[in-house]
């Protein structure tokens, strides 16, 4: 085992900045090459008319999951060093309803209304302001909303291990149904660009 | 002499005309690709994932704590992430992370000549009416992204590559929330 080099001690905390900036500009990239800088396109999503945010999403989570469940498989990356944020359900799932809402309302997400702001989005840059507000409303809020926060506690734990199945399995299992989303979003799109033209 | 200002102007005229017509975006599964590699070698280096709100939480834990350093430390919500004090909490690995997420997207904006100043919006919809959602769906998913322990990139994004249950439940409730709520803001966007 080699890998996360960081938790081998493979280079410092200065130097792991350093790596956070070059990571972060990969990941503004490929963001705005998405056309995820626009809050159009992404909000076209919740709409059927361009599905590029679920192709994206499912294509990006399908690359990372098959590369980490392959370097862990041949040992070079200890998977238990890869940090997993621990499972509260019940907040996880208001949380996503409440970031979903604010999504399509928003039309953004905290990631890319940052390329928004990069790219001249006024919008974005509202929006970004809005999310630091809403974190200080949480925060303020804290100590009212503490106990439900910590609610439904399962600690640190993934699919093939809740459900008690094989990691391939799962991994295999998600290909699958990201093959048939994919296959699934070129037709809705067809469908959608046919009824357009027809108004 | 004519010849030379000819093709200069003929120059500026294409710089031009590439300025008004920004490339084409990346096809949708190549972009996707590109970023479950960078997402990768976030795991393969660092460890953790990619993440965007954590960033802006230490931003407002730092700005509380100087406003007001008792009710900060009070609060078991920003004493996280202030940490025991030895360190600056602004100079955490989020907060670097999203430092090149700004410079990325102002990378490839240039290289595709899609920086504008704009306010994105459907054509029914006025720009003021659009920048007072924006700024109410961005308070959404503060409190939101909070209460899930991360946002799109953390959760989502993170999570779903390494298979983590709470991510995963999240991921649905995201798209459950947003569908839910498209009909009624649809002259927004359409």
């Amino acid at each position: 085992m080699n890998a996360p080099l960081f938790k081998f001690d493979s280079f410092g905390n200065e130097f792991s900045l350093i790596v956070a900036v070059i990571i972060g500009i990969g990941f503004g990239f490929f963001l705005e090459r998405a056309g995820f800088g626009s809050a159009k396109k992404l909000a076209a999503q919740f709409y059927f008319r361009d599905l590029a945010v679920f192709k994206v999403m499912f294509t990006a989570i399908v690359t990372a999951m098959i590369g980490i469940f392959y370097l862990s498989w041949i040992g070079f990356v200890d998977l238990s060093l890869v940090y997993l944020t621990p499972t509260n359900l019940l907040p996880q799932v208001v949380g996503g309803l409440l970031l979903g809402i604010g999504f399509v309302i928003g039309g953004y997400c905290p990631g890319t209304s940052v390329v928004a702001s990069s790219t001249g989005k006024i919008d974005g840059v509202i929006y970004l302001v809005g999310v630091i507000f809403g974190i200080f409303v949480f925060g303020e809020f804290f100590p009212l909303i503490e106990n439900f926060y910590n609610s439904s506690d399962m600690g640190k734990v993934t699919l093939p291990q809740y459900f008690n199945l094989p990691y391939g399995l799962v991994v295999f299992a998600v290909v699958l149904m990201a093959l048939g989303g994919f296959i699934g979003a070129e037709k809705v799109e067809k469908i959608f660009a046919k009824k357009s033209l027809e108004k | 002499m004519t010849t030379i200002s000819g093709t200069l102007s003929d120059e500026k005229e294409k710089v031009k005309s590439r300025e008004h017509t920004p490339k084409p975006y990346m096809n949708p599964y190549l972009a996707g690709f590109g970023l479950g590699l960078v997402l990768l070698a976030s795991f393969v280096i660092m460890g953790r994932g990619l993440g965007a709100s954590g960033a802006f939480s230490s931003f407002i834990a730092t700005t509380v704590n100087t406003v007001a350093p008792e009710h900060a430390a009070g609060n078991h919500f920003y004493a996280e992430y202030l940490g025991d004090g030895t360190t600056n909490p602004l100079k955490d690995w989020l907060v670097f992370e999203v430092i090149g997420v700004l410079i990325g997207g102002f990378i490839s904006g240039t290289l595709a000549g899609r920086i504008k100043k704009t306010v994105e919006r459907g054509p029914a919809f006025s720009s003021k009416m659009r920048l007072l959602f924006a700024f109410g769906g961005g308070t959404l998913m503060g409190i939101g992204a909070k209460l899930a322990r991360g946002c799109t990139s953390g959760q989502a994004l993170t999570g779903g590559a390494l298979l983590n249950l709470g991510s995963w439940a999240f991921m649905m409730m995201v798209f459950a929330g947003a569908y839910m709520m498209a009909y009624f803001v649809r002259r927004q966007w359409l």
